[in-house]
């Protein structure tokens, strides 16, 4: 793995770093959720590095959590996060990463906004909660229904966090092309 | 450094840190093998005064838990609903031996000696030809951009504050995102004039 690359991982882990320290945001029309944008560094890391470096990126970060990094948003982070029944999530980031990663390289031909959009909201939300759900049902003892329905308050914030994703590949892409690596 | 270490000197600290690893993964496969609430119970009394022992900074860190008190209030009203009460309770009290006895591990070790106790588990990266110091460098990386991009962040805010008024846009991040790789192609350019990732000794 070339130098530049390692440098690109360490680049997306600490982005979805300092994206966990934005304060979360509680949007009225959706319920007054509390959404906070460490999950858009997520989708970022995989749309823009591509699947393998994408998913290296957060696994670096979840590296550097469970060593005792703060960086899970609200100021978490530590092995404690691996007990809780979150973990289903954070196990999910990594895959969710890769898939969106793939689907960004293999809808090259697509529109830009568009291949981002559908790459992040594949990998970033269906990725993520095939293992979240899972996750909370057996950390909780509870049916798949019931977590499913428990963790569906948070699927509109993350919509919202599709969106924005897509944008930003979007403009990045214009600004600095060569930096969206997954189409390279 | 940031990061959740609590400094002192207690036995917990002087312990190990790769033992103290090993205990918990330990004590984490068996607990998932019990569903009686009490066994959890005299584990909950045992966890709690390991933190006591830390002093009061020790027990101050078991506000970690408020939390997670939101979603026990849920998984109650679930289980409760379907007639599992009593299972839903030992499920709580399990989380919570969990979720603290992982936290105790990091409460009381430093990170780098985190790092140096995980290491050997690269190891095997070397058989693939590539170096088992590269995720330590990655770690390093990331501890000093994550700093430097909330300064780049916080620059732009302001910026865009006394354009606009309002605070905080998702418009800042496209320049943050291209300011930041900007940023890392320089880092990986000095990176290799110092002889990269192997370094220089190793060749």
């Amino acid at each position: 793995m070339a130098d530049r690359s390692l440098v690109h991982i360490a680049f997306y882990a600490a982005l979805i770093a300092a994206l966990g320290l934005v304060p979360p945001v509680a949007i009225p029309f959706l319920g007054g959720v509390p959404i906070t944008a460490q999950t858009l560094g997520v989708m970022l890391a995989g749309v823009m590095l591509g699947p393998v470096r994408g998913a290296l990126a957060v696994l670096l970060f979840l590296f550097l959590v469970a060593l005792g990094a703060p960086f899970l948003a609200g100021g978490r982070g530590g092995l404690g996060v691996f007990a809780s029944p979150s973990v289903g999530f954070l196990i999910g980031w990594p895959v969710g990463a890769f898939v969106a990663g793939w689907i960004m390289q293999v809808t090259s031909r697509l529109n830009i906004l568009v291949a981002a959009g559908l790459s992040a909201a594949v990998g970033g939300i269906g990725v993520v909660y095939l293992f979240g759900i899972p996750g909370v049902a057996y950390m909780a003892n509870l049916s798949l229904e019931k977590a499913a329905l428990g963790s569906a308050i948070y699927i509109p914030g993350d919509l919202v966090k599709v969106v924005i994703t897509a944008l930003v590949v979007q403009t990045v892409a214009r600004g600095l092309p060569g930096a969206v690596l997954s189409r390279g | 450094m940031i990061s959740m270490y609590l400094t002192g000197n207690s036995w917990l600290h002087r312990t190990p840190a790769g033992l103290k690893l090993l205990l918990v993964a330990v004590a984490s496969l068996l607990l998932f093998q019990v569903t009686s609430p009490w066994v959890f119970l005299p584990c909950l009394t045992v966890v709690v005064g390991l933190y006591a022992t830390l002093g009061r900074e020790g027990l101050a860190q078991l506000k970690l838990l408020r939390g997670l008190t939101v979603f026990f209030g849920i998984l109650l009203l679930l289980h409760w609903v379907s007639g599992t009460l009593l299972e839903g309770f030992a499920v709580i009290l399990r989380l919570i031996v969990l979720v603290l006895a992982a936290n105790l591990v990091s409460v009381t070790t430093r990170m780098d000696d985190m790092l140096e106790a995980v290491m050997p588990l690269f190891k095997p990266l070397e058989w693939f030809g590539y170096s088992a110091r590269k995720p330590a460098l990655g770690v390093a990386l990331v501890l000093r951009f994550a700093p430097h991009m909330m300064q780049i962040f916080s620059r732009l805010r302001e910026a865009y504050q006394s354009r606009s008024g309002s605070r905080n846009s998702w418009r800042l991040l496209p320049p943050l995102a291209i300011q930041c790789l900007r940023m890392s192609d320089n880092v990986a350019d000095a990176l290799r004039a110092r002889g990269g990732s192997e370094g220089l000794s190793d060749r």
